[in-house]
């Protein structure tokens, strides 16, 4: 008997969490994201753990903030306008410098939008999202198995660098069903030595606070925090690399549009044409060297993205402009077929060609 | 198969969320109908906006099976609406019914207005579509708290099981034989027999299986199925 279970990419997040050992998760409804909130609700009483749907997303992200100031591992999920309302609680654990994981499964935009897939936050998600100097890492599952591990991936980076964590899937990533192994986990071992759990009168306070008036102070820590930021870039960028040797075109793309380009990229090989794939599993940091290594043989690059193209401005900024980046996209919650991605490929190799 | 035998004029599917009611549902219809009967397919489904009987409209409405759906289904608005229509399968006794009842008792709870007509024709197959390869119904017992949750939910009580074990495309036929104790534990504990089993219909004549009743499904392949690599 097959030790894999069938799991909607939603319930593989939830069932990787608890097994990450998060006991916490406070959230709001909202289609598409809807059954990690609904298997929590199942799940957390069993295990002694605290499911709370709270009365809004801002309440939801301020739960999160008090249980990572206590040192807990702590989650909450929504889609793309929830996330907008989490926002300013995540500039806040941000600013405290405390570890959470965020899911956002993105639902096509701007305002309500709709409730089909979308990658139309990726601006958001890779550039801070609420007020002030900061980031999250992003990462970007593309299959159910990968919304699990990238699961356990992300509450052991918040842990380990004191940072929020945002998972970016979509709606598809979500709703679509696939086998899922559950991985042997042990938690690294982390101190957290600075969580406000009750001194007993045996220790010093703790303080979590994001306030600091005096802007000497608040611009060392603000140094500070990119001196982490600048070990996270050098140290956790990842993708997955397919078939960009000897590729004379690279598409870029990620989560739900990766599976199609990398359809469309077999077909193209089918057909005698040399392209591959750079797929960022981390949306920030980018991982600029494989583009940078890929460019220095590539004669172009795709941007494959459901949204009217938000990370062609990485991968532009990653070859530093010197080969040209095509955008091919569909948006507000369409999703590019491989042959629109094959007709894109097609065209840049006959433009390639007649020069 | 020999199900057909005791083949009531409505039939229900429903079950845990992410049991494959909807496509169960579908190829069910599509069965009933090239034996000759008319069908009539009605999507009660309405926990989830995303997967839905209306996915299969083209296909049902070449092979002519009518579909009762919500008219909001696969449109932008999130809305928990039952189409008027659905009341007529109670009067027209003329056709076959298949009813896709929504996930979990959440999703059943939907199918509680139209009971009291199912009861009074009381000629109804109720079945529970059980997979042991989902996360909350990994063995009997808890698939047994599902069965008895939604029963609680639309009031109805359910008639027989539907075993359909499997783990998406990569499913082998040893994986759906390896479900038969969790199919046997569970027709116990709710003391219903066991109605039919469901296998991808490639995986059909399905070994082991010979002797007893098997639907093949027609499984819809999706864009974002990665297909295998091409050699040259």
């Amino acid at each position: 008997m097959t030790d894999k279970v069938l799991m909607k990419g939603n319930e593989a997040i939830a069932e990787a969490a608890i097994q990450a050992g998060c006991r916490f998760y406070f959230g709001y409804p909202i289609t598409p994201q809807t059954e990690i909130a609904a298997y929590m609700a199942k799940r957390m009483p069993k295990i002694s753990g605290t499911f709370l749907q709270a009365e809004s997303e801002i309440a939801a992200i301020n739960m999160v903030y008090g249980v990572a100031s206590a040192g807990k591992r702590v989650m909450t999920s929504s889609s793309s306008p929830g996330i907008s309302l989490k926002s300013e609680g995540i500039s806040y654990i941000a600013g405290c410098d405390l570890p959470a994981l965020i899911v956002n499964v993105q639902r096509g935009g701007p305002g309500l939008g709709g409730i089909q897939p979308s990658q139309s936050d990726y601006f958001q998600a890779t550039r801070g999202g609420g007020h002030g100097d900061y980031h999250v890492i992003a990462l970007a599952p593309a299959s159910v198995q990968e919304m699990a591990d990238l699961t356990f991936k992300g509450f052991d980076l918040a842990d380990i660098y004191r940072t929020p964590v945002m998972i970016l899937a979509d709606g598809t990533m979500g709703q679509m069903m696939e086998p899922v192994k559950m991985k042997d986990y042990t938690p690294p071992d982390i101190n957290k030595d600075w969580a406000v759990t009750g001194t007993k009168m045996m220790r010093e306070h703790n303080i979590i606070n994001s306030l600091c008036l005096d802007p000497e102070s608040l611009e060392i820590s603000n140094f500070k925090r990119y001196e982490k930021y600048k070990t996270i870039c050098e140290k956790e960028a990842m993708c997955e690399e397919y078939l960009t040797n000897d590729a004379d075109i690279v598409i870029a793309a990620f989560g739900i549009a990766a599976r199609v380009s990398k359809n469309a990229v077999n077909e193209a090989r089918a057909n005698g044409l040399k392209v591959g794939m750079i797929r960022p599993i981390t949306l920030w940091p980018f991982p600029k060297d494989a583009f940078e290594r890929a460019a220095e043989k590539a004669k172009a690059f795709i941007s494959v993205e459901l949204s009217m193209g938000q990370m062609i401005e990485d991968v532009s900024l990653a070859v530093r402009c010197r080969k040209p980046v095509y955008l091919c996209n569909r948006a507000g919650g369409m999703i590019p077929s491989p042959e629109q991605v094959l007709a894109k490929i097609n065209e840049i190799a006959n433009m390639s060609n007649s020069k | 198969m020999s199900f057909m035998k005791e083949q009531k004029r409505i039939t229900l599917f429903a079950g845990h969320y992410g049991s494959g009611k909807t496509s169960i549902a579908v190829n069910f219809a599509l069965y009933l109908k090239r034996k000759g009967s008319q069908v009539v397919i009605a999507d009660l489904d309405i926990v989830n906006p995303y997967f839905r009987t209306k996915d299969s409209a083209n296909l049902l409405e070449k092979e002519k099976i009518e579909l009762i759906s919500s008219r909001f289904a696969n449109s932008n608005v999130d809305l928990p609406a039952m189409p008027q229509e659905t009341y007529g399968i109670f009067d027209r006794k003329d056709k076959y019914a298949v009813l896709d009842i929504g996930g979990d008792d959440r999703g059943a709870l939907a199918l509680g207005r139209y009971v009291p007509y199912i009861r009074e024709e009381n000629n109804y197959n109720m079945l529970f579509v059980a997979s042991c390869y989902r996360p909350l119904t990994r063995n009997a017992r808890e698939a047994y708290e599902v069965l008895r949750e939604i029963e609680g939910a639309c009031s109805l009580k359910f008639t027989g099981i539907v075993n359909n074990s499997n783990i998406g495309r990569d499913t082998a036929s040893d994986d759906i034989l390896a479900s038969r104790d969790f199919i046997r534990e569970l027709c116990e504990l709710s003391k219903l027999p066991l109605h039919f089993t469901c296998a991808d219909i490639r995986l059909c004549p399905l070994p082991g299986y010979e002797n007893e009743d098997v639907l093949p499904l027609v499984i819809d392949e999706r864009y974002y199925d990665i297909k295998e690599k091409k050699e040259n």
